[in-house]
């Protein structure tokens, strides 16, 4: 209760409420009492701060007011919904920014796929190696000009006409009746085809089923010269073949049929390509289109490109795409594999010459 | 009349919170704020809460009585208001080092300085209050803070008589008192 009177006295004190008898009674007990004094210093000062409160709250209030009206006015910009304003003066603000942002962003992505893409597909390439021998050595065509020559100052009539080819690859009779099965990167752009015999004999092909995805070509002796073969050495199985069998080749990398061995390494080509396998062979530009033979004589696929970077890495397409082309084929013949191979058993040898018949080189221009 | 008379009115009239007063203080001067703090990376929203900061500082400033016009009010509040700006723009880390470049034109880094301590002061006095509760806090802004007179006071809140009503605001006092203390001795 005293506390309460000497606090109503301080501020009363304060506001110069008191009589002046009272004053001189309130500044002498201040004096005389430390205590009080402390209090009176003490509780002055949180009045003052109390009061300063008051009175910015008032001026607050105030400035609230005026602001308002301005507002009204339209002097000061009205509240708006924060966030769609926050939004809306985002965008008025960084327009030209964002414009140039979204440009660069764009130039940037595009140029990137353009890169990878470009950089992908070379990889794709390089990678693998089209067996043909594009390339035939001008010492050879010499020697031919010569042979030539030679030929016609010596012998009578030569029984074609000089046929000039750019590249070389290989092919083998499916059929007797002369259907040649090939790979399509031989025949890319080709305009003439020939197909020639180990004898030398050469006949004039046209191609009827280029499937370049599976790198399949079959080709068509059209030359009336061609003598039919009644009964091909070798069969064209549906089935796959089993890691590890034993394989052998034959194909023109030169001027002359070459023999090559090896053997089934797995049954996907080039990425994981179900329609080829990986065979481990040494072959040579100008093998492409040779046959696979295993030693039953089954012909189970076709050679077609080999891996740059790795020795001895040989991919070969699988022969039952023979089948699933022959289904795509509509000729006037009705092509017939043959089933049966009559070399099974035979030695290599024999067989090798039975079958270097059936192998032709495949030249064009 | 020059133009340091017509302040010198402007000023009274801000000291006794006179709304003509500061409202034309308001017209002369917050466009230009808004447009300094909308260049340094601000919104308008921005602007009218530094330009109430600064008719804050200047108000108490004249309150207090040691307002010596050396300047405009127009380069004074500018001044204030570019400081308050840059500050908080620090704070934000949104700091743009190129408003730093212009010239000071009235140093009033120590006033700042002093502003924001009363600003803090006021704060512990204002949670202080919030702390009190009903009807001490309604009680003793009703007397302290608009001003009422006791048998008023007394009216409003239901008392049978003013001395009642007293008795209970000394109450109120003493409790926001300590609440008030204990948190200004902390700080």
């Amino acid at each position: 209760m005293d506390d309460i009177l000497l606090l109503d006295a301080i501020e009363r004190y304060k506001k110069g409420e008191m009589t002046a008898q009272e004053r001189t009674f309130f500044e002498e007990m201040r004096k005389n009492k430390p205590d009080i004094d402390q209090m009176a210093v003490e509780h002055t000062f949180f009045l003052n701060e109390l009061e300063r409160l008051g009175e910015r709250k008032l001026f607050k209030h105030t400035l609230d007011e005026v602001e308002n009206t301005l507002m009204n006015e339209g002097i000061i910009a009205k509240k708006q919904i924060k966030t769609k304003a926050k939004i809306v003066y985002l965008w008025n603000r960084y327009r030209r920014t964002i414009a140039v942002a979204a440009c660069i962003a764009a130039i940037v992505s595009i140029s990137t796929a353009t890169i990878v893409s470009m950089y992908s597909e070379h990889k794709q390439v390089s990678n693998l190696t089209p067996l043909v021998a594009d390339k035939i050595k001008r010492i050879e065509a010499q020697v031919d000009n010569i042979k030539d020559k030679l030929d016609s100052a010596t012998a009578a009539t030569p029984s074609k006409p000089k046929f000039a080819a750019n590249f070389r690859a290989t092919g083998f009779l499916i059929d007797g009746n002369g259907f040649i099965a090939t790979n399509a990167h031989v025949i890319n752009n080709a305009r003439n085809l020939i197909v020639e015999n180990k004898k030398g004999d050469q006949f004039i092909a046209i191609p009827v089923y280029v499937n370049k995805s599976n790198d399949l070509a079959i080709l068509k002796i059209t030359d009336t010269s061609f003598r039919k073969i009644n009964a091909l050495p070798y069969s064209i199985p549906k089935a796959s073949s089993e890691l590890g069998e034993q394989i052998f080749t034959l194909g023109y990398p030169k001027e002359e049929v070459v023999y090559g061995e090896g053997y089934l390494s797995a049954k996907s080509g080039y990425s994981g390509d179900t329609t080829a396998y990986q065979i481990s062979i040494s072959v040579n530009p100008g093998n492409s289109g040779g046959p696979v033979i295993n030693k039953n004589g089954e012909v189970i696929g076709i050679i077609s490109s080999k891996e740059t970077n790795a020795d001895g890495v040989v991919f070969a397409i699988k022969s039952k795409n023979i089948y699933k082309a022959l289904e795509e084929i509509r000729t006037s013949e009705l092509i017939k594999l043959p089933s049966v191979a009559t070399i099974k058993g035979m030695d290599r040898v024999h067989q090798i010459k039975k079958i270097e018949d059936c192998v032709f080189m495949v030249k064009g221009n | 009349m020059n133009i340091l008379n017509q302040e010198q009115i402007l000023l009274q009239g801000l000291a006794a919170n006179d709304k003509r007063a500061v409202e034309t203080i308001y017209r002369e001067n917050y466009l230009t704020i808004q447009s300094f703090i909308v260049k340094n990376n601000g919104y308008p929203d921005d602007a009218r809460d530094i330009f109430q900061e600064a008719m804050i500082v200047l108000y108490e400033k004249v309150c207090s009585g040691s307002f010596e016009l050396t300047c405009q009010i127009k380069t004074y509040l500018y001044s204030v208001c570019r400081r308050l700006w840059l500050k908080r723009l620090q704070q934000m880390q949104r700091y743009n080092p190129s408003a730093e470049n212009i010239e000071e034109v009235v140093s009033i880094e120590e006033e700042l300085d002093a502003h924001e301590k009363r600003n803090a002061d006021l704060m512990v006095m204002e949670s202080a209050l919030g702390k009190i509760g009903e009807p001490c806090k309604s009680l003793l802004e009703a007397y302290y803070l608009q001003k009422k007179s006791m048998p008023e006071i007394a009216e409003f809140f239901g008392y049978t008589n003013a001395d009642n009503a007293k008795t209970q605001k000394y109450k109120c006092l003493v409790r926001l008192k300590k609440i008030f203390f204990a948190q200004y001795k902390n700080d």
